[in-house]
C-alpha cells in the first residue's frame, strides 16, 4: 500500500511536468517526481518498530562474538538512506541549474510560460 | 599493460575541477591540459582493449562495495568515446574562442567525458545512475553555453525530458533494490536468474526502457534531439550525438537487457520496433529540414535506430531459436554501426561548426557554392556524407551490410528491405546537403569568407581518415578479433556475465 501511494505521488509529479504551462511549475512536478522515488527508496528499508542499525555491546552474543540474529531482523536497512542522500544532492544540482535557466529564459524573454517561449520549431 | 580502471574517471573529473582555477588569465594553459587529459584517455583506452578486469573500490568485496568493470563492451565503448571526444577538444580549441568563458566549457566538457566513461565502467546500477546524472548534467548546461533564447529554451526542453527520463531510470533502480535486495549488477542478474522475473522486476525493465529510451532518443520519445543538438556549440553537438546519447542510451539499455534481466521475444521485438520507428520516421523527418544542423540530429534518430536495430535482432534470434552465430552477426552489426555513427556523425557536427563558423548561419537557404571557400570542410563532409549513406569503400557500408545479412540469414527479409530504403533516404538528406551548402551559386554577402585554420582542420581531417579506415575493423580478422568480437561475446553471453564478474 505505501509503496502505491509513492506510485500515485509520482504520476502526480509526471502529470505536474507534462500539463503545466509554467516553467517554475514544471521544476516542481520535476522535484516531486523525484523525492517520490527518494520516499520510496527510505520505505524499501523501513520496516514498522525498527531500530537504528548501530551495533552495540548488548547486540554481541559475547560466547561466539557474532551479532544477535534479533538485531538483525529488527534493525533498518541502512542503504537505501546512503542512496537517498547521494539522490538528493545529485536532485539539487540539477535543481540549481533547473532554476538558473529558468531566470536566464526569463531575462531573455520576459515570460515564465512556455507556450510563449517557442521559436525552435519543426 | 594492466591499467587501474578509476583512471578513467579520475582524469577528467581532476582535469576539470582544475579548469575554473586556470581562470581567464591561463586560457591557453586550461586548453593545453584539456587536451592532454583526453590525449592520455584516447591512449589509455586502446592499451586496455580487449581486456577484462574488475576493479574493487577500497579493496571491498563485492557486493559490500562499488566495483568497477572493463569487459569488451565497456572497452570498445570507451574507445569510442575517448577518440570522439578527443577530436571534439581538439576543434574546440579554435571554434570556442568566439565565446567568452572557455574554461568553464572545458570544464563541463571534460565533466561529462568523466560521466560517460563511469556510466561504461559502471559495475553497480546505482552507480551508474550517479554518474548518468554527471553526464546529463554537464550536457544541459552545455546545450545552453551560449544563453541565447533558442539555446536557453533547447536546454529547457532538454533538461526537463533528460530529469523525467533520471527520475524513471532511479524508480527502476529503487524497483530491483526492493525485490533483490542488491545493486550490484552481477548479483541482481544472480538473483533474478533464480527467481525469475515477479511483477515488481518486470515494472522496474519497463522503466528502464522509458528511461533510457529517452536519454538515447528513439522515436517515441525523441522530442528534445533536434532542439538540444542543435543549440550546442558545434564540438558538443558532435559529442551529444557522437556519444552521448549512445552511452547513456544504447549501452546501459543494452548491459541492462543482456547482461542483467536476461533477453526475451517481447524484449526483442519492443526494441525492434521502437528501432524501426526511429529509423523511418527520423529519416523522413530529416529530409524536411532547412537548417543544417537540425538535419543532421534527425539523422542521429535515425541512425540510433540502426544501433538498437541490430541489438534487438541480436535479442530476438537469442531468445527465439538460440542460433548463436546468427545472433552473433546481428549484434556485431549493431555494435559496430555505433562506433561508425561516433565517428562519422561527429565528423558531421563539427563541419557543420566550421560552416557555421564562416557563414554566420545555418540555414541551408542562405549558403550555396562554399566548394571553392571551403575546400577541406568540404572533402571532410563529402566523405562523412559516403560513409553515413554507406557507399562500399566507406565505413557505414560495412555495418550496413552485415545488418542487412544478419536480417535475410534470420529470415527477415522485409527487415532488410526497410534497412536499404532508409539508406535511400538518407542518401536524399546528404545530397540536399552536399546540393545547398556546397555546390550551387555563391551568395553575393559570402564572398569574403574564408576557412579557420589550424586545430579545427586537423580534427576534421583526424575523423575523415578513421571514416576511411573503419572498415578494416571487420575486414582484417586480427582487429575484429581484438575490439568488435569481445564487445559482442559479453552481449551474447547474456546473464552468465555475473557468473564471469563474480569470478574475476
Amino acid at each position: 500500500m505505501p509503496y502505491a501511494l509513492c506510485f500515485l505521488l509520482f504520476m502526480i509529479g509526471l502529470y505536474c511536468t507534462v500539463v503545466k504551462k509554467n516553467m517554475v511549475k514544471i521544476v516542481i512536478g520535476i522535484m516531486v517526481m523525484e523525492y517520490a522515488v527518494n520516499l520510496m527508496l527510505i520505505m524499501l528499508g523501513y520496516h514498522f518498530g525498527g531500530v537504528a542499525p548501530i551495533i552495540e555491546k548488548e547486540h554481541v552474543i559475547s560466547a561466539t562474538g557474532q551479532i544477535a540474529e534479533s538485531f538483525i531482523n529488527a534493525s533498518v536497512d541502512p542503504l537505501p538512506q546512503a542512496l537517498v542522500l547521494t539522490a538528493i544532492v545529485i536532485s539539487l544540482g540539477s535543481l540549481a541549474l533547473m532554476i538558473s535557466i529558468c531566470i536566464r529564459t526569463y531575462e531573455r524573454y520576459g515570460t515564465f510560460d512556455i507556450t510563449d517561449i517557442r521559436r525552435l520549431k519543426g | 599493460m594492466n591499467v587501474p580502471l578509476p583512471v578513467f574517471i579520475a582524469i577528467p573529473l581532476a582535469t576539470g575541477f582544475f579548469m575554473p582555477v586556470c581562470g581567464k588569465k591561463l586560457k591557453s594553459l586550461a586548453t593545453v591540459l584539456a587536451n592532454l587529459a583526453t590525449l592520455s584517455l584516447v591512449v589509455l583506452a586502446v592499451s586496455v582493449i580487449g581486456q577484462s578486469n574488475v576493479y574493487k573500490i577500497g579493496k571491498w568485496p563485492i557486493p559490500l562495495g562499488i566495483n568497477l568493470v572493463l569487459d569488451g563492451l565497456s572497452g570498445l565503448v570507451l574507445l569510442v568515446v575517448s577518440v570522439v571526444s578527443f577530436a571534439a577538444m581538439l576543434f574546440s580549441i579554435r571554434y570556442m574562442e568566439q565565446y567568452t568563458a572557455k574554461p568553464k566549457f572545458l570544464s563541463l566538457f571534460l565533466l561529462m567525458i568523466a560521466g560517460m566513461n563511469g556510466v561504461v565502467l559502471s559495475g553497480d546500477i546505482f552507480n551508474l545512475y550517479v554518474f548518468l546524472e554527471i553526464a546529463s548534467i554537464a550536457s544541459y548546461a552545455l546545450v545552453g553555453f551560449g544563453c541565447e533564447h533558442e539555446e536557453l529554451e533547447a536546454s529547457f526542453k532538454y533538461m526537463v525530458l533528460g530529469s523525467i527520463a533520471s527520475a524513471f531510470i532511479l524508480f527502476g533502480v529503487a524497483l530491483v533494490y526492493g525485490n533483490t535486495g542488491n545493486l550490484n549488477m552481477a548479483y541482481v542478474s544472480r538473483a533474478i536468474q533464480s527467481t525469475g522475473l515477479n511483477k515488481g522486476l518486470t515494472f522496474a525493465l519497463g522503466l528502464f526502457i522509458v528511461g533510457f529510451g529517452l536519454k538515447s532518443a528513439l522515436v517515441p520519445f525523441h522530442a528534445w534531439l533536434p532542439d538540444a543538438h542543435p543549440s550546442a556549440p558545434a564540438p558538443i553537438s558532435a559529442m551529444l550525438s557522437g556519444v552521448l546519447i549512445k552511452t547513456l542510451g544504447v549501452y546501459a539499455l543494452s548491459r541492462m537487457i543482456f547482461n542483467v534481466f536476461g533477453v526475451s521475444l517481447q524484449i526483442g521485438w519492443v526494441l525492434m520496433v521502437l528501432a524501426l520507428l526511429s529509423m523511418i520516421a527520423g529519416a523522413f523527418l530529416a529530409i524536411g529540414q532547412w537548417d543544417l544542423k537540425r538535419l543532421m540530429a534527425y539523422s542521429s534518430i535515425s541512425q540510433v535506430g540502426y544501433v538498437v536495430l541490430g541489438i534487438g535482432l541480436g535479442a530476438v534470434i537469442l531468445a527465439q531459436d538460440g542460433n548463436l552465430a546468427w545472433a552473433s552477426l546481428a549484434i556485431l552489426g549493431g555494435l559496430f554501426h555505433l562506433a561508425n555513427h561516433a565517428v562519422y556523425k561527429s565528423l558531421l557536427f563539427l563541419t557543420s561548426g566550421s560552416v557555421q563558423m564562416s557563414t554566420g548561419t545555418r540555414e541551408m537557404r542562405q549558403m550555396g557554392g562554399l566548394a571553392e571557400k571551403l575546400p577541406v570542410t568540404r572533402a571532410a563532409c563529402t566523405l562523412a556524407s559516403a560513409s553515413i549513406v554507406g557507399i562500399p569503400p566507406f565505413s557505414g557500408f560495412w555495418s550496413k551490410l552485415i545488418l542487412v545479412i544478419a536480417a535475410v540469414q534470420a529470415g527477415f527479409i522485409w527487415l532488410a528491405a526497410i534497412i536499404i530504403v532508409v539508406s535511400l533516404l538518407t542518401l536524399i538528406m546528404y545530397l540536399k546537403v552536399q546540393r545547398y551548402v556546397f555546390l550551387g551559386q555563391l551568395p553575393e554577402n559570402l564572398t569574403g569568407i574564408e576557412e579557420h585554420k589550424g586545430s579545427m582542420l586537423i580534427a576534421m581531417v583526424f575523423l575523415a581518415c578513421l571514416c576511411v579506415l573503419m572498415g578494416l575493423l571487420v575486414i582484417v580478422p586480427d582487429l575484429k578479433a581484438g575490439i568488435l568480437d569481445p564487445a559482442v561475446k559479453t552481449l551474447t553471453d547474456g546473464v552468465s556475465y555475473s557468473v564471469k564478474v563474480l569470478s574475476m
